[in-house]
């Protein structure tokens, strides 16, 4: 709590105000965040379905666009990591990946909805966990139950070294990955979200005050937020492609399993 | 904002909620929104997309296919035009080449039947000239032989009109001529 001159006191917003659900039917709560979700997928579908609908071979900005966005995942993330024999079955999910977190990321730097929906962690559960099931089953397809001798038994290392080699790569594959894979997504928005929160209601405090010295703190306030949200902008995209590039690399590790 | 935190207030009273703990309607709506997702780019926005991608590939090596057919094409052309303009050197060499020998051999002819025609000529004017001679010795030898008796005749003024007797004198005096021409030529 800060001390404030005029008396009363600072309350910022904190992690319990951010999971308070607007309203709840029949036990399930329904907040802004659900909401959200819905947004994006209308978006997302709307928005490639309308660019890829003409495929025109000299294409419009739209399909430009769209193909851009496409080619981008396809090539750069589906192709270029899970290899050009094997990446076009996967190419659907990581595009969904991508652009469903990078949607919902996004409505976090978006003014008035102002808030990522995977800072409820929830989502990124949902996600991690269809990852999780998919790497794992393309592993158990593609190399049978030898996948899981190939996944935690590492080539090239002396059999000394296994006992303590093999626990780890379990506990490393099997149990940590979901974990970060999806608590990365989500406490990075989580934190980005309640700093931009936090530094725009100090600036509304501030202003409220009425010693002039503090409402002109609040401007320096309001400096940092700015650069906060860019850099907020920035991990927003950027998350969403890490947790995507992720995705593609453990299911390249799943399809050439016997190759590492 | 207000409501928000006026809610955090109210909460704050019961147990303080984790932020890691799951919601169970989010992870519905996320789950059924991320389902209808997939389902819209797998069967719509994919195909789409790859299809584009292909007919513009095809496109694009049809193009390739075509520039590279005309090409040969070209170049089989190319080769055919070469060919014939061998063809054609060629045959202007056969052509020349042709006339040069049949001009050569007309020369020849023509040399031989000028030589054959130059000894013929030659020979008919010797045959003429031999017989013109002949004649030119028969009759000069009846002439000399009269002219000479005549002559004779007068110096030693006696007829020798007898012509077998003249004859014989004619014959002598022309033997007595062989021989001192020949004895002369000797």
């Amino acid at each position: 709590m800060l001390p404030a001159q005029d008396g009363g006191s600072f309350t910022p917003p904190s992690v319990e105000s951010h999971l308070t659900p607007f309203f709840t039917i029949g036990g399930l709560e329904f907040n802004k965040q659900i909401l959200l979700v819905l947004l994006s997928v209308v978006i997302i579908a709307w928005f490639f379905v309308a660019a890829a609908r003409k495929g025109q071979l000299v294409p419009g900005r739209l399909q430009f666009v769209g193909e851009m966005a496409y080619g981008f995942v396809r090539n750069s993330v589906g192709k270029d990591v899970i290899g050009a024999k094997d990446y076009k079955k996967y190419v659907p999910l990581l595009f969904c990946l991508f652009f469903f977190i990078l949607v919902n990321n996004l409505f976090g730097a978006i003014p008035i909805l102002q808030l990522p929906s995977f800072s409820h962690v929830s989502g990124a559960y949902v996600l991690a966990l269809l990852v999780y099931v998919v790497w794992i089953g393309v592993g158990l397809k593609e190399n049978g139950l030898r996948y899981f001798k190939l996944a935690v038994v590492p080539s090239g290392v002396p059999w000394y070294i296994l006992p303590m080699v093999v626990p780890i790569e379990i506990i490393s594959n099997f149990v940590v990955r979901p974990m970060t894979h999806s608590l990365r997504l989500f406490a990075t928005m989580l934190s980005g979200h309640l700093i931009v929160m936090i530094a725009g209601s100090g600036i509304e405090f501030l202003i409220a005050q009425e010693s002039w010295f503090l409402k002109g703190t609040s401007i320096l306030v309001l400096v940092g937020a700015v650069a906060m949200y860019m850099l907020e902008a920035l991990i927003m995209v950027l998350q969403a492609y890490v947790f995507v590039l992720l995705t593609a690399i453990y299911i390249e590790g799943a399809v050439h399993a016997d190759s590492h | 904002m207000n409501n928000l935190m006026v809610l955090a207030s109210v909460n704050a009273a019961d147990a303080a909620p984790s932020p890691l703990a799951v919601s169970w309607s989010e992870v519905l709506v996320v789950a059924v929104g991320f389902a209808i997702l997939m389902v819209i780019v797998a069967k719509f926005v994919v195909p789409m997309f790859e299809k584009t991608y292909a007919d513009r590939t095809e496109a694009i090596e049809g193009g390739i296919a075509k520039a590279e057919k005309a090409q040969a094409e070209a170049s089989a052309a190319l080769g055919e035009y070469k060919q014939q303009l061998v063809d054609a050197r060629t045959e202007a060499n056969r052509i020349r080449e042709e006339a040069r020998t049949e001009g050569a051999q007309i020369l020849a002819d023509l040399k031989e039947k000028a030589a054959s025609e130059s000894a013929r000529i030659t020979e008919q004017a010797q045959t003429a000239i031999a017989a013109e001679r002949q004649a030119a010795v028969v009759s000069l030898r009846a002439e000399v032989g009269s002219l000479a008796t005549t002559l004779a005749g007068r110096i030693v003024g006696e007829s020798l009109d007898d012509d077998a007797r003249a004859a014989r004198v004619v014959d002598r005096f022309l033997a007595d001529l062989e021989k001192q021409s020949e004895g002369a030529t000797k």
